[in-house]
């Protein structure tokens, strides 16, 4: 959809704003450029519509370069969204959301059933068509401004800081709606941000550019759970990365390596002894490779007791398991809503790999609430 | 009183009228040439200044002198009065074009630029209209100074109300001086009016609120 090779930009006196970008955008991506001002983001998004010309390289919409498109007609086929929203202030709202629509000469008939079409979007009252935009809150502006982006129902949009004037509540209803509208419509999103949370919330992707380069460029949870070297995490912040940790951390990272077992074929007597010996109440029953079977616990014992001998005839087989992939967000809700004391973790092959009980989770709350073990020490220390 | 117009009357509606049609054609002018440079220096601000004051310069010529310097180039008449009258009206449309243009809120053009309006299209769908109220202050403040100047357009021939000022000095008539006088300070009121009822029907709808509210 968007790719850019080799993308370079020098100013006039010599400073390089973009070093030799390169970066494949997919159709209905929404990816996040982030980084601190001056590396390069805002100018990075800006060559894609030629506000900015770029001195090196090319940058391709839907196949086609840029540089031989007319620069007018290439961004009434891009949508743009801006910080400072740029609502024609002598306009109505109307005629705000269909500018592009003035512009590409459509019919009155047709900018009228697009505008109030666009307003169903935002669940704004078709009355607000005839207003001016001073008569609008900031959210509602930013909102209109969104609206006149997709009037054209361009496949490309670019957004540079379009919350980031609001104030934190509007902010976060915007972000809402926006990831929400884009699910529905599958614009391809370049969105540009200095908010990580913004980043971590809205982005597909996230690019992290510094001093005109692309330091890394994946997804959130990659990025989070792989931060590409020191700047990367310093720039997410050590606060960030231990709270996204339940978003990113996988069952695998945080299970138990070692539950107790019985092989198949165990006699129910030698099961008890397990028990006893590990004070558990409960076993994981697997066979001879380690494939996890099923599970048994006291209960089943007690009542099997003088009918069975082996742990398979009495072993539940319906048995609740999370692989060790899958992300422990997810677990956590499983296991909060069936009401379970634990779940094993197996792998591709339904081999046993290890389990997460409750305890495993409440290390989990404890190093969020208060950091891992060191900080702990630290604030013991200090209260000393 | 009622001798003075007796004799005077269709004179002085006649001078009245050249008076003002000098003074209307000098802004015109002025207009058609002030503002689509105002609209360009707002592109070359680094040059914009130095222009500007170039024209400032042509505005402290004495007025008596700027007339008389014409005498040889153009002759005396009607015309060469309303040139020197067109070069006095240049800087308050000039400068206001500038700084209206110029302080257009830059998230606005950015916007209407990222949408794709060419260079016409955001002179005039963005640029004038939001600096039209800028714009026509300079056009209000240069056309009184007009009708107040163009007295002096009578001293090459080019008629107006300045004809009775200069008869009542030379004929110590006051009578005379008055005649001239009144009626242009009330020309220069009307014309003050008018073109403040022109400037809010220009004013584009949604620009008026926001002046209010502010």
């Amino acid at each position: 959809m968007l790719s850019f090779e080799n993308v370079t930009k020098q100013y006039t006196d010599g400073t390089p704003a973009v070093k030799d970008l390169n970066l494949n955008i997919e159709k209905g991506e929404f990816v996040c450029f982030i980084g601190p001002s001056g590396c390069g983001k805002t100018t990075t998004m800006k060559m894609v519509n030629r506000l900015i010309d770029i001195t090196g390289g090319n940058i391709y919409v839907d196949g086609k370069d840029i540089k031989e498109q007319n620069a007018v007609e290439l961004r009434r086929s891009i949508g743009y969204v801006i910080q400072q929203i740029g609502l024609l202030p002598h306009m109505t709202i109307k005629d705000n959301i269909v500018l592009v629509g003035t512009l590409l000469k459509w019919s009155k008939e047709q900018k009228n059933a697009r505008a109030r079409e666009l307003l169903k979007l935002v669940d704004m009252p078709e009355d607000y068509l005839n207003k001016y935009p001073h008569e609008l809150s900031g959210g509602q502006q930013q909102r209109i401004g969104v609206l006149r982006a997709l009037a054209a129902n361009p496949p490309l949009i670019l957004m540079d800081e379009p919350f980031g004037a609001l104030d934190p509540i509007t902010r976060d209803s915007l972000q809402e709606e926006f990831k929400k509208l884009q699910k529905e419509l599958h614009k391809t999103i370049v969105f540009v941000t200095h908010d990580m949370d913004e980043a971590l919330k809205l982005g597909d992707r996230i690019v992290i550019m510094k001093d005109g380069e692309v330091v890394q460029a994946d997804t959130p949870e990659e990025i989070l759970r792989n931060p590409a070297n020191d700047f990367v995490e310093a720039f997410l912040g050590k606060e960030r990365l231990i709270q996204g940790r339940p978003d990113v951390t996988t069952v695998g990272q945080i299970m138990d390596g070692y539950p107790v077992t019985v092989q198949t074929g165990t006699t129910l007597k030698s099961a008890i002894a397990t028990m006893r010996d590990k004070h558990v109440d409960s076993l994981l029953v697997v066979d001879s490779n380690n494939t996890l079977q099923g599970f048994l616990d006291v209960e089943a014992i007690n009542l099997n007791y003088k009918k069975a001998n082996t742990v398979e005839e009495v072993m539940e087989t319906d048995l609740f398991y999370v692989s060790e992939d899958s992300l422990l967000r997810d677990t956590v809700h499983k296991i909060l809503r069936r009401g379970v004391k634990y779940v094993p973790v197996v792998d591709e092959n339904q081999h046993l790999e290890g389990i997460v009980t409750r305890a495993t989770l409440a290390n989990i709350v404890y190093d969020t609430i208060w950091g891992d073990g060191t900080e702990l020490e630290e604030i013991a220390t200090t209260t000393q | 009183m009622m001798d003075f117009f007796a004799e005077h009357g269709s004179n002085l509606m006649y001078k009245t009228w050249e008076h003002f049609y000098i003074s209307l054609a000098a802004m015109l002018l002025g207009v058609i040439v002030a503002v689509p440079l105002g609209v360009a220096l707002a592109r070359i601000p680094k040059f914009a200044d130095r222009i500007i004051s170039l024209v400032g310069i042509l505005q402290t010529i004495p007025s008596l002198a700027i007339l008389a310097f014409f005498i040889p180039i153009i002759g005396i008449g009607k015309i060469p009065a309303i040139i020197a009258l067109f070069v006095y009206s240049l800087l308050p449309i000039l400068r206001n074009t500038y700084i209206g243009v110029r302080d257009v809120d830059q998230g606005v053009i950015e916007a209407g630029k990222g949408m794709g309006m060419s260079h016409w299209q955001a002179i005039a769908k963005m640029e004038l209209p939001l600096s039209i109220p800028v714009i026509m202050a300079g056009i209000r403040l240069s056309t009184v100074y007009l009708i107040g100047w163009a007295a002096l357009a009578a001293f090459i021939g080019g008629g107006g109300l300045g004809d009775f000022i200069f008869d009542g000095l030379n004929l110590y008539k006051p009578s005379l001086i008055l005649a001239g006088t009144i009626p242009a300070t009330i020309l220069a009121v009307i014309a003050d009016r008018s073109l403040a009822l022109l400037e809010s029907s220009l004013t584009p709808e949604g620009m008026k609120d926001t002046q209010n509210a502010t």
